[in-house]
This record gives structure tokens, C-alpha cells and sequence, in this order.
């Protein structure tokens, strides 16, 4: 595979970067990441894959676009209202970069579909409202060994991490074992989000998962990154490994999908 | 003296405060003091038998607690303590 005359032109400013290069766009170009959520974090982090040639851009969603969303959710439009989000999201997509495929899947995942979806991709980037996927899909990409570029907010807060334990490093529950029980942590419908967050966090994911698929710059897989807006003031804790994960420690007690992973929808 | 961070979900127990202090020597008696000032705030990091909740990590100068002594992980003065709660909006 060869990079046409107008790819070079379009991607010009990355390949004039030393750490990217003509064959760091390729890799680029060849990627495949799935968005697991096409609303507040999937939105912002789906334009900059998007516009980066991100080759395969794979979108899960399982809602319709509500006026409530335009407020943070920037792939979409007045004019998609009432039109499932990955569909509004592809058209906003292509025409940024025509030169791109975008998959579509109007569902919400669950234990059934979720392996054979990852299974297509090379990174999936977490952008769900709730903790029963969030947990849901660290488990499906630690056993199909897929890297996880994971954020998450909450009023005017928000967490990142990258998670990859195939290479050595902590899974999700390392860091949280167990999802709080529904009703302790009001969601964002109950709480709030403040709109511009979700751009802070939702690209901060698309640059992580950029350098993993470039290989390039530090991991943030043994750091958690706490980002507060009021404060602006950005932190990282550490992230060590946990020897007693049941999912990824040495005695895992999780071998498949088949929890019960609806104990718990609300933050 | 302890800096401890406070996140945004348990500020409405601290008056909106991002940054409170106090002086303890380890991180329960941190919990029993912030607890006196702020009522309700031991209730949101402990369960019932007082364990420390399974989706609330507690860092000391950026090291998870639960990799240390837990609660029982001394503090010196000086030291900055975050709480840490999971949150999953998207």
C-alpha cells in the first residue's frame, strides 16, 4: 500500500513529523478503531481519527440524536435529530475524509455481540455512559487482547487511561474492582456534564490511541489521568497491576463474558 | 498537616471545597476527622463494616492506598491525599 498523491497532500503536516513519517500515516491509514459510544466522548475523538486517516473508524451506538446531545455530542446536527447516532455520525464523518470507511452498528452491546465486533479492530476506545459496559468491554478486549483507550466524566471531571494488560500492564479493575451499586453516583441525565469537557477528554483519547497505534511517546497504561476543568489542573496516580484481579491477576475468577454485567447502570 | 483532594462527586458534603485539610497520622484517622467536620463524608468512602468501598481509590503523593497498607497507610505531614471515585459518563 502506497499513499497517493492526494494523501500525501492531505496528511501532509503528519508526515513532515519525524515521529510519523510517511510510514507512520500508513500504519495509520491501515489502523482499525472501534468507538464504543458515538455521543459526548465518541464524538470529538471520532472527528480526529477521522480527519488523521484513521482507515476503519467503527461506530456503536445504540441511540437515536436528541436535541439534549448537541450541547457536547459535536458529530451531530439539528438537522440529524431523531436519527440514530452512528448514521448522522458517518455522514458528518465522511465529509471530513471521504478517503476513510465508516462502519456502522446501531446496537448496544452486550456479552453476545461484543467479541466478534472488537475481534475487527485493532483499538477500542470507550466512550460509554454507564459502568455495566465499561466493565463489559474491559473484559471482552482483555480476552480478545485488544488495547483499551479508556475516559470517562462527570460534571466537571475527567479520568483516561490506556489499558492493554496483554502487555504487561493493569486492566480496568485493577484500578476499580467493583462498579458502585446502582443509585449511590447520579449519572450525567441527574448530574450534569459540562459540554466542552467531553472535547477535553474525547481527544485526549484520540491522541493516546494515535500513539499506540504509532507506537510513539509515553503510555499512560500504568497512569491514570484525573483532569479537573474548574481547577485546570490536569494529575496523574499511579496504576500498578493488582496480583489479585479476578480478571487479569494470576488466579482469575472471570473466564468469560458470562457474568451478570447489569448489576449496575448509574455512576 | 494533610492536603486531601476532594472530587466533584462529594463536594456538596464539603461545602463546594475542592481542598480540604486535615491532621492525621494515617489514612482511617484522616476518614474519623474529615468525617467530624464534613458528616456523611465516611459513609460515601467506607460500607458497612467499614471497609473502604470497592470503586473509591485513595491516593497518597499519586500511590493507591490499596497497594500500600490500605487504610492503615500512615501519613507524614505534608502529604497530598486525592479521593478517587470511578465515574462513567460518556
Amino acid at each position: 500500500m502506497q499513499l497517493t498523491e492526494q494523501q500525501i497532500e492531505r496528511y501532509s503536516r503528519h508526515i513532515i513529523l519525524q515521529d510519523v513519517g510517511g510510514k507512520g500515516q500508513l500504519k495509520l491509514n491501515r489502523a482499525k478503531v472501534l468507538l464504543i459510544g458515538a455521543g459526548g466522548l465518541g464524538s470529538p475523538a471520532a472527528l480526529y481519527l477521522a480527519a488523521a486517516g484513521i482507515g476503519t473508524i467503527g461506530l456503536v451506538d445504540g441511540d437515536v440524536v436528541d436535541l439534549s446531545n448537541l450541547q457536547r455530542q459535536i458529530l451531530h446536527s439539528t438537522a440529524t435529530i431523531g436519527q440514530p447516532k452512528v448514521e448522522s455520525g458517518r455522514k458528518t464523518l465522511n465529509a471530513i475524509n471521504p478517503d476513510i470507511s465508516i462502519k456502522t452498528y446501531h446496537q448496544l452491546v452486550d456479552a453476545d455481540n461484543i467479541l466478534p465486533l472488537i475481534k475487527e479492530y485493532d483499538v477500542v476506545l470507550d466512550g460509554s455512559d454507564n459502568f455495566t459496559t465499561r466493565f463489559l468491554v474491559n473484559d471482552a478486549c482483555f480476552f480478545a487482547g485488544k488495547t483499551l483507550i479508556s475516559a470517562s466524566m462527570f460534571r466537571f471531571e475527567g479520568q483516561l487511561t490506556t489499558i492493554k494488560p496483554h502487555a504487561g500492564y493493569p486492566c480496568y479493575r485493577c484500578l476499580y474492582p467493583e462498579p458502585p451499586p446502582a443509585g449511590l453516583v447520579p449519572n450525567c441525565q441527574e448530574a450534569g456534564v459540562l459540554g466542552v469537557l467531553a472535547g477535553t477528554m474525547g481527544i485526549l483519547q484520540a491522541s493516546e490511541a494515535i500513539k499506540e497505534i504509532l507506537g510513539i511517546g509515553e503510555t499512560i497504561a500504568d497512569k491514570l489521568v484525573i483532569y479537573d476543568a474548574l481547577e485546570m489542573k490536569f494529575r496523574k496516580v499511579g496504576r500498578p497491576k493488582d496480583p489479585s484481579c479476578p480478571l487479569c491477576g494470576p488466579n482469575p475468577k472471570i473466564k468469560d463474558l458470562t457474568l451478570d454485567y447489569t448489576v449496575s447502570c448509574t455512576i | 498537616m494533610i492536603k486531601v483532594r476532594i472530587p466533584t462527586p462529594l463536594r456538596p458534603l464539603t461545602k463546594g471545597q475542592g481542598e480540604v485539610e486535615a491532621q492525621a497520622g494515617s489514612i482511617a484517622s484522616m476518614i474519623e476527622t474529615l468525617d467530624q467536620a464534613h458528616p456523611g463524608l465516611k459513609d460515601r468512602l467506607c460500607d458497612e463494616t467499614g471497609e473502604l468501598r470497592r470503586f473509591v481509590n485513595i491516593y497518597v503523593n499519586e500511590e493507591d492506598i490499596r497497594f500500600l497498607k490500605g487504610k492503615e497507610t500512615s501519613l507524614n505531614d505534608g502529604d497530598e491525599v486525592s479521593i478517587v471515585p470511578a465515574i462513567a459518563g460518556g
